[in-house]
């Protein structure tokens, strides 16, 4: 059965990528994201000022000559500013999500496949989910100074078990089916048995449950650079923008609205992204749209 | 021999003319139904008949006002008892329903609702429909369960679905649906996921409370034997129109349509084949295999349940040997032990001469090539994520065969089997049931085994399409001499396969010996009543005809 799509201006580009047919919002979210991506990636070379120049003339200015978005508190140029700082939310935003799917779709096969490793593993992840990332994420800062490679680990471990539970229960399913039963007839060995036959079956919701990751791992980071226990501040993210203009917030709310508003029209296009992996995977929702 | 009672005075329940169902939001208005003329009469049984896809269910749902959205009723007229239910309201038919027509499923579990009790659910129908007091309604709902022979009826009067057998639980679906004296009772596939020893009570059951109540039924099946023993009158049915109608006795004798004769003559024969000459050289051997679950505990000893108890046979090269029972009987357990997709608790297992019960993964894998399988589910038999030539080349490539010989292999197999050749290159949900069931065959068969095992390999088929699969099984057989352990409940199918027999309940075996023998004249009384339970089994259905009188031999 045939469901009207939604056309869109995108559909020409789709048809090209050999992408299937997607709603107006997927379109609009994977055009947003595209422009920010675009924009961060290349901010060293269009961002108009150095982020880190402060010039103590031109303080707390709305828009002016050079400065599209105004200055902070400093003098820094506002728009440099939360190009530079996308930067770094969006590595560790792709960086943490990458990690916890690996290591979690390597931890996830083995428990749902051997039973002997599964209590056991199961059990370590049940430890790790109790620690709260913000107070990981502190500890990790006091002991190692505050830099990207504590707040990705602080951001990732707790999300490793989530994603072990998923993986683990796709392969638990996924092992009883007969194909896999007949593999292990045709002799095929178990490391090819969980490579070809099993982890497939993961990679559909790993791909969704990544854009969560992804999207939460951003705004994470902007909450522990808000507490200050992210990144140093000479780096900009978008959270330490956040941090540190919240003082002069009531005098120019110009610092907290533009990388606030990158930041939600980030996520939001990342979420709007997995949802659509999520429908265009799912096996039911496929039969039903053809 | 024949039900056939003549119903023609008896007032009309139910009545279809004409009606079409059509899918209307495909290209060309497809239709599902085409002009179905059904006919029910007060204490009639109805039989609808026809494989799957023929448009039997969607009949029923029809009557019921229970279509899926997407069908839509293009034409023609639904009377029961005279009033067009086409017309009603939803909230008419939901009176209506339960109160006048009602219904009972193939799969009693999913039917109740698994957090009631039985006996609320079936006061809660009284409840919805009637004004009765509660004592009342008590006291009917054991009425009705007494009537459907539930034993200690005030114990299951308050058990949950799960504590009940399957047999009890589609006696509680026969109890609801009766107990508000419905005129039509429409009852889709309601013994299929039974045991035939089940199913025969049920049967037996449904007749009776018919001949008490002057219930008109409906009864929807794809069994021929079946219908042989319950209904009146059959209506045959293909892709969605009535081929041929008539009082059982003479649809059975004397079809009329090209197509009921093809169905009848699918159906196989009750009467074993003769068996071929015996071989001496054993291929498999199985001695005294057991499998026992639980016992584990580390206070205390868990419950243990015996699954398989001393099983032991011989199969030698290019023989059948069939293993039959219920479910729960064992017959799985012990092909599963036999592939080693699980371990027996002790016993040997002889392939080709060497013991592989007691293999490690590593130490087994030479021997797995010699032993290949086929499944029940076609569906779920192959990587719906893989090509067929990546199914049918993973074995060969495992074993050291080059991808292009392995490759022309398959494309050979391809003809064997009787699928195009350009069926390599496609995907799993692009085949029927039957064309993966023969893709899978062609998937053991890669592997040159000395042993096949096929667990219930025919049983998710039409009768057509399990006739022609057996067919390809014996022809394989023939030429490669494969020793086949064949897997089935249907002792139809195991006549018309095995040379040998096993006959298996609660894990143990009760009766071992050449088809013929066992049964045709079974020994064990659990045989005889496996035989007797056989729906239609008096009835030479390839032949038109009643069987041929075999006397059974008297209790050893």
């Amino acid at each position: 059965m045939a469901i009207p799509q939604p056309t869109s201006a995108m559909q020409p580009v789709l048809r090209w990528l050999r992408l299937p047919r997607l709603g107006v919002g997927t379109g609009i979210a994977a055009a947003i994201l595209a422009v920010i991506v675009l924009l961060t990636l290349l901010s060293p070379w269009i961002a108009p000022h150095d982020p880190l120049t402060m010039n103590p003339l031109a303080r707390l200015k709305g828009p002016i000559e050079g400065h599209p978005l105004g200055t902070d508190n400093f003098g820094r140029d506002i728009l440099s500013r939360v190009l530079i700082g996308g930067r770094l939310s969006l590595i560790i935003g792709i960086a943490t999500a990458a990690i916890a799917v690996l290591i979690g779709l390597v931890i996830g096969v083995v428990a749902g496949f051997f039973r002997t490793a599964d209590a056991i593993i199961m059990r370590m992840m049940d430890a790790l989910m109790a620690i709260p990332s913000i107070l990981l994420a502190i500890a990790l800062v006091a002991l190692n100074g505050p830099s990207v490679g504590s707040v990705i680990a602080a951001i990732t471990i707790p999300e490793i078990p989530r994603v072990v539970r998923l993986v683990r229960a796709v392969v638990l399913a996924a092992r009883e089916e007969p194909y896999v039963e007949a593999a292990i007839a045709l002799g095929t060995s178990m490391p090819k048995i969980l490579v070809r036959h099993l982890v497939p079956n993961t990679l559909a919701p790993l791909i969704v449950q990544g854009t969560y990751i992804l999207a939460s791992a951003i705004l994470t980071e902007a909450i522990l650079s808000f507490l200050g226990a992210g990144v140093s501040t000479e780096t900009p993210t978008w959270g330490n923008i956040m941090a540190e203009g919240r003082l002069f917030f009531r005098i120019k709310p110009e610092l907290i609205l533009y990388p606030g508003l990158a930041l939600s029209l980030c996520i939001l296009s990342i979420n709007l992204l997995g949802d659509a992996a999520r429908d265009m995977l799912d096996p039911r929702l496929k039969k039903r749209a053809g | 021999m024949f039900k056939t009672r003549n119903h023609n005075d008896a007032p009309v329940v139910l009545q279809t003319s004409g009606l079409t169902v059509s899918l209307p939001e495909t290209p060309g208005n497809l239709k599902v139904l085409k002009s179905i003329d059904v006919t029910i009469r007060h204490s009639e049984t109805v039989c609808l008949v026809g494989e799957s896809g023929s448009g039997k269910s969607v009949t029923s749902l029809a009557i019921m006002g229970l279509l899926p959205q997407a069908l839509k009723v293009a034409g023609g007229s639904i009377q029961l008892q005279g009033r067009d239910l086409l017309p009603l309201s939803q909230a008419q038919m939901r009176d209506l329903r339960a109160a006048r027509v009602a219904m009972i499923f193939q799969e009693p579990m999913t039917a109740l609702n698994p957090v009631l009790r039985v006996g609320d659910q079936i006061m809660e129908v009284m409840e919805l429909h009637t004004d009765l007091p509660a004592a009342e309604r008590r006291r009917r709902a054991v009425a009705i369960m007494e009537q459907v022979h539930l034993p200690d009826v005030d114990r299951i009067f308050r058990s949950y679905p799960h504590q009940l057998s399957g047999g009890q639980r589609q006696r509680i679906m026969i109890a609801m649906a009766l107990v508000l004296e419905p005129v039509l009772l429409i009852a889709d596939e309601p013994t299929t996921a039974l045991d035939v020893t089940t199913q025969k009570q049920i049967l037996a059951l449904i007749d009776e409370l018919q001949q008490n109540h002057g219930t008109a039924v409906l009864f929807i099946t794809h069994d021929m034997g079946v219908v042989a023993e319950i209904a009146d009158t059959v209506y045959v049915m293909k892709r969605g129109e009535i081929v041929e109608h008539g009082p059982v006795d003479a649809l059975l004798r004397q079809p009329r349509a090209e197509y009921t004769r093809q169905l009848l003559k699918a159906v196989p024969s009750l009467s074993p084949r003769p068996a071929r000459p015996e071989a001496d050289d054993a291929v498999l051997r199985v001695e005294r295999l057991n499998k026992i679950y639980g016992g584990g505990g580390i206070l205390r000893k868990l419950p243990q349940a015996h699954a398989a108890k001393d099983v032991g046979f011989t199969l030698s090269r290019g023989r059948t040997l069939g293993i039959v029972g219920e479910s729960g009987s064992g017959k799985s357990t012990v092909a599963r032990c036999i592939m080693r997709l699980i371990d027996p608790s002790s016993g040997r297992i002889m392939l080709d001469g060497s013991d592989i019960a007691g293999l490690s993964r590593a130490a087994l894998r030479p021997h797995r090539k010699k032993l290949q399988v086929v499944f029940q589910d076609p569906m779920r038999s192959l990587n719906p994520r893989w090509t067929i030539a990546a199914s049918l080349i993973e074995g060969p490539l495992n074993y050291g065969t080059s991808r292009a010989d392995a490759l022309a292999e398959a494309a050979r197999l391809m003809d064997v089997v009787g699928l195009p050749q350009d069926a390599l290159g496609r995907y799993p949900h692009q085949f029927s049931g039957g064309q993966r069931q023969r893709i899978a065959i062609a998937r053991a068969v890669m592997m040159r085994p000395d042993v096949l095992v096929a667990d219930e390999a025919v049983s998710a088929l039409d009768v057509s399409v399990q006739a022609q699969v057996l067919d390809l099984l014996h022809q394989l057989q023939r030429d490669l001499e494969i020793a086949i352990v064949f897997i089935t409940h249907d002792l139809r199918v195991a006549a018309q396969i095995c040379d040998d027999v096993i006959v298996m309940q609660r894990g143990a075996v009760v009766e071992h010996g050449p088809a013929s023998e066992v049964l045709a004249a079974p020994a064990h009384a659990y045989t005889r009543a496996l035989i007797d339970a056989a729906p239609g089994r008096s009835w030479d259905f390839q032949n038109f005809r009643e069987m041929p009188k075999v006397p059974h031999a008297e209790p050893a």
